[in-house]
C-alpha cells in the first residue's frame, strides 16, 4: 500500500486537509468505519447501503458497530491522538458536545474537501448546514439528526385536562411524581433553559443558574419521578412516568412497536436538535476513502435507504420521495420526527458549545447536584 | 544399649532448631497465599485511592486534559462531606431501616428452621438461597416489573379503587428499602440459622425443667445465645446496605441519591477521582467506627465467636 502524507502538522500549502494535501490521496479502496449500534440500514446481517457503495467505489468498508457511548469511546482514541498515532479509524460518529469540541479545539480531525462532497453542497437540509458547533462544515457532515422534546400519556392528558402543549406542563403540580427528566446534564441544563426563555446556544453561567433553581424547584415540589437515561422511555412505556423529556426516534419506534398511545410533542418553548456527526481523524490511514463515503451518502437515494431504517432525522430531505415508495415507507415519509416539517425547523434550538474545560465544569457543577441528591 | 544424645548435643540442637524454625514459619506461609492476595488486591489500591484522596487537578487551557497532582489537599474530605452529608445520612437510616427488617422477617425464619423444620432443613434452606441463582441486577429489574405504576400489583389495586390514581411506590424510598431488604434477607438467615442451630438443646430442656414459660425461653436462653449470629447477620447486611447503589438506580426517584451512587457517579461520569476516593474513605471511616462501636456494645469477646 503506498503510504500518504497525513500526520504532517506543516501549515500553509500542503498541511493535512488544505486542497493541495487532498490533491495528492489516493484511494485505497479499504474504509474503517466507526459507528453506534442499530445505525444503519440492516436486513438479513448485511447493510444493504454497504454493498452498495462497495460495489460501485470498489472500497471494502469494515464496519463496525463499537460506539455506546460519546465519552467512553473518545477514551478509547484519545491516548492515540494525543501521542500522534492513527486511532485506526478513517471515519467515526460522534454526537456534537463536549468531545467534537475537544477533537475539533485540538487539531485532532482532518478538515473536509467540500470540492469533493458535491452531493452535500446539494442535498444537506438547512438544518445540518453551518452547525455552530462547526461552522463550515469544516471538519464534520451530519449522519443523522434527533430532537429532545416531550413525550407523554394519556394519563397526562386525564390528569391535566388537556393535552400538553409546553415545557412548562412539565412544572404542573398536577402531574406531580409523574415527570420524566434526562440525567443526561446536557439535556436537563437545556431544558431548564428552555422553560426560562433563553435560547441555550448563546445562554451564559447566570442563566444556566436560574435554570438551575428553576429546575430544583421542580424536584423540591414532588413534580420529578427520575432523571433517567435511556431507560426513561420503558419508564413512559409502562406508565411510571406520563409525561418525559424525549427523543424523538424513539417515540416513533414505540409507536410502530405496540405502544401506539404515546405522543411526541413540539412544546411551544422549542425543541433541542443535536446531530450525529461524520468526521476523519488525524492520521487517518484513508481519508479519500472515507471523504468518499461521505458524499455518497448524502444521495437522496441511499439517504433514503438509511432514513427507512434508522428513523431519526435524516439530513437529506429530498430523500423523502423514495422512503414513500418503499414498503412501509408511508409512514416513516409522512413523520415530522423523520422528515421535519418548517414548524420543527423553525422550532429547533442548539445547544451550548462548551468553550473549553473550565466552561464546561462549570456547567457541570451548577447542573450535576441537581441529579445527584 | 542405645545411646541417648543429650539435648544439647549439636546434631538434636541443629535438628530442634529446624522444626522449631518451621513451627514458626508455617503460620506465615498458611497466611500467605491468602495475605498476598489481600495485599495486592485491597491493600494497593486502597493506598492508591489514599493518594488519589489528595490529589489536585492542575488547570488547564482549553479542552487539554491536565491531570492531577498529589498536593496533601485534605479540604477535599472536608468538602465531600459537606457537599453529600445528605446522603451519608440517608444511606445510614435506609440500612439501618433494612437491618431491622431483615432481623424482624429473618429471626422467625432461622428459628424455625433450625428448631421445626427436621429433616427438611436443607430444602429450606435451599429454598432461602435460590433466588441467589439469578443475577442481583435481574433480581432488582423483576421489583421494577412488579412495582410499575402499569404492573400487575398497583395497576390492579388502582382498578378496585383500593387505590387512587396516581399512586406510586417506584421512586420512593419505599420502594429502595424493600429491595435492598429482599436482596440481604439471606445474608442475616444464614448467620442466625448456623447460631441458632448450634445451641445446646439441653440447656433449653433445662430451662423447661426449671419451669420457665416458652417466652422466658427464648428471652433469657435462645436470643442471648444467638446474638453472635445477630452480630454476623448485621455485619453482613447493614455493612453492604449502606454502600449499596443498585436498587437506588433501579428503583428509587430523584430524592433516594444514595453515597454509593454518587461514589459511583464521580468515579465513572463526573470523572472527579479525588472526590470519589475521598467519599470512599469517609464511608469506610464511619462504618469502621460504627462497628468497632457497636462490638464494644455487645460484649468484647473476641471477633471469631461472633462468626
Amino acid at each position: 500500500m503506498k503510504t500518504t502524507t497525513t500526520g504532517g502538522s506543516s501549515s500553509g500549502a500542503g498541511a493535512v486537509g488544505s486542497p493541495e494535501w487532498w490533491d495528492k490521496q489516493t484511494l485505497h479502496h479499504v474504509l474503517n468505519f466507526a459507528n453506534w449500534p442499530y445505525y444503519i440500514d440492516t436486513s438479513k446481517g448485511q447493510h444493504p447501503s454497504l454493498t452498495l457503495f462497495t460495489k460501485q467505489s470498489g472500497i471494502k468498508v469494515n464496519y463496525r458497530p463499537v460506539i455506546n457511548d460519546n465519552a467512553a469511546f473518545f477514551a478509547t482514541i484519545q491516548p492515540s491522538l494525543q501521542a500522534g498515532k492513527p486511532t485506526g479509524w478513517d471515519l467515526m460518529v460522534i454526537t456534537n458536545g463536549p468531545q467534537l469540541s475537544q477533537l475539533i479545539a485540538n487539531g485532532w480531525l482532518i478538515p473536509l474537501d467540500h470540492r469533493r462532497l458535491p452531493n452535500f453542497a446539494k442535498y444537506a437540509s438547512t438544518l445540518v448546514r453551518n452547525p455552530n458547533y462547526d461552522p463550515g462544515n469544516k471538519y464534520t457532515v451530519t449522519w443523522q439528526s434527533g430532537f429532545t422534546g416531550i413525550a407523554y400519556r394519556p394519563e397526562a392528558v386525564r390528569a391535566l385536562g388537556r393535552e400538553p402543549t409546553s415545557v412548562a406542563d412539565l412544572w404542573d403540580e398536577r402531574l406531580k411524581g409523574h415527570v420524566g427528566m434526562m440525567s443526561d446534564n446536557t439535556e436537563l441544563g437545556s431544558v431548564g433553559l428552555l422553560k426560562i426563555g433563553v435560547d441555550p446556544a448563546t445562554s451564559t453561567p447566570s442563566d444556566w443558574r436560574r435554570a438551575a433553581t428553576e429546575l430544583r424547584k421542580q424536584k423540591e415540589m414532588g413534580l420529578v419521578r427520575n432523571y433517567y437515561d435511556q431507560s426513561y422511555i420503558n419508564a413512559l412505556e409502562n406508565g411510571d412516568t406520563w409525561i418525559t423529556q424525549a427523543w424523538s426516534g424513539d417515540i416513533f419506534q414505540a409507536n410502530e412497536s405496540g405502544y401506539p398511545q404515546l405522543k411526541f410533542l413540539v412544546p411551544t418553548e422549542g425543541v433541542m436538535v443535536w446531530h450525529d456527526n461524520l468526521m476523519i481523524p488525524l492520521h487517518a490511514a484513508n481519508p479519500l476513502d472515507a471523504l468518499t463515503y461521505m458524499n455518497f451518502v448524502y444521495q437522496p437515494k441511499i439517504a433514503a435507504m438509511l432514513a427507512d431504517y434508522i428513523w431519526y432525522v435524516t439530513p437529506v430531505p429530498a430523500a423523502e420521495a423514495y422512503v414513500e415508495k418503499m414498503p412501509g415507507g408511508k409512514v416513516v415519509a409522512s413523520s415530522p420526527l423523520v422528515f421535519p416539517d418548517k414548524e420543527m425547523d423553525s422550532k429547533a434550538h442548539n445547544y451550548y458549545t462548551f468553550k473549553g474545560q473550565q466552561d464546561l465544569n462549570e456547567w457541570n457543577s451548577i447542573f450535576e447536584p441537581i441529579i445527584q441528591s | 544399649m542405645e545411646q541417648h544424645l543429650r539435648a544439647d548435643h549439636p546434631v538434636v540442637a541443629a535438628a530442634e532448631g529446624r522444626t522449631r524454625l518451621g513451627r514458626r514459619l508455617a503460620p506465615y506461609g498458611l497466611i500467605g497465599p491468602g495475605g498476598l492476595w489481600l495485599f495486592v488486591f485491597f491493600v494497593v489500591p486502597m493506598f492508591a485511592m489514599l493518594m488519589l484522596s489528595l490529589e489536585t487537578p492542575i488547570p488547564t487551557k482549553g479542552f487539554v486534559q491536565g491531570g492531577y497532582r498529589f498536593t496533601f489537599h485534605f479540604a477535599e474530605y472536608a468538602q465531600a462531606f459537606t457537599q453529600y452529608h445528605v446522603q451519608f445520612a440517608r444511606s445510614l437510616l435506609y440500612a439501618a431501616v433494612v437491618t431491622a427488617v431483615c432481623l424482624l422477617v429473618g429471626y422467625p425464619a432461622a428459628y424455625w428452621i433450625a428448631f421445626h423444620a427436621g429433616e427438611r432443613k436443607t430444602t429450606y434452606l435451599f429454598l432461602l438461597l435460590l433466588p441467589f441463582f439469578v443475577s442481583f441486577v435481574i433480581r432488582s429489574l423483576a421489583w421494577q416489573f412488579l412495582l410499575a405504576d402499569q404492573g400487575i400489583v398497583l395497576h390492579t389495586l388502582e382498578r378496585l379503587h383500593v387505590l387512587p390514581f396516581g399512586f406510586h411506590i417506584m421512586g420512593t424510598p419505599w420502594a429502595v428499602m424493600a429491595g435492598i431488604a429482599y436482596n440481604s434477607l439471606a445474608f442475616m438467615v444464614l448467620p442466625l440459622y448456623v447460631s441458632i442451630e448450634k445451641i445446646d438443646r439441653q440447656v433449653v430442656e433445662a430451662a423447661r425443667d426449671l419451669y420457665a414459660t416458652g417466652w422466658q425461653v427464648f428471652t433469657r436462653v435462645i436470643f442471648p445465645l444467638s446474638i453472635p449470629g445477630i452480630f454476623a447477620g448485621f455485619l453482613l447486611t447493614f455493612v453492604p446496605a449502606v454502600g449499596d447503589y443498585v436498587n437506588a438506580a433501579i428503583l428509587g426517584g430523584p430524592s433516594t441519591t444514595m453515597i454509593g451512587n454518587v461514589i459511583q457517579f464521580q468515579f465513572l461520569q463526573g470523572q472527579d477521582y479525588p472526590m470519589a476516593s475521598a467519599l470512599s474513605f469517609i464511608l469506610m471511616g464511619i462504618l469502621l467506627i460504627g462497628i468497632l462501636a457497636y462490638a464494644r456494645v455487645l460484649g468484647t469477646r473476641q471477633i471469631e465467636e461472633y462468626v
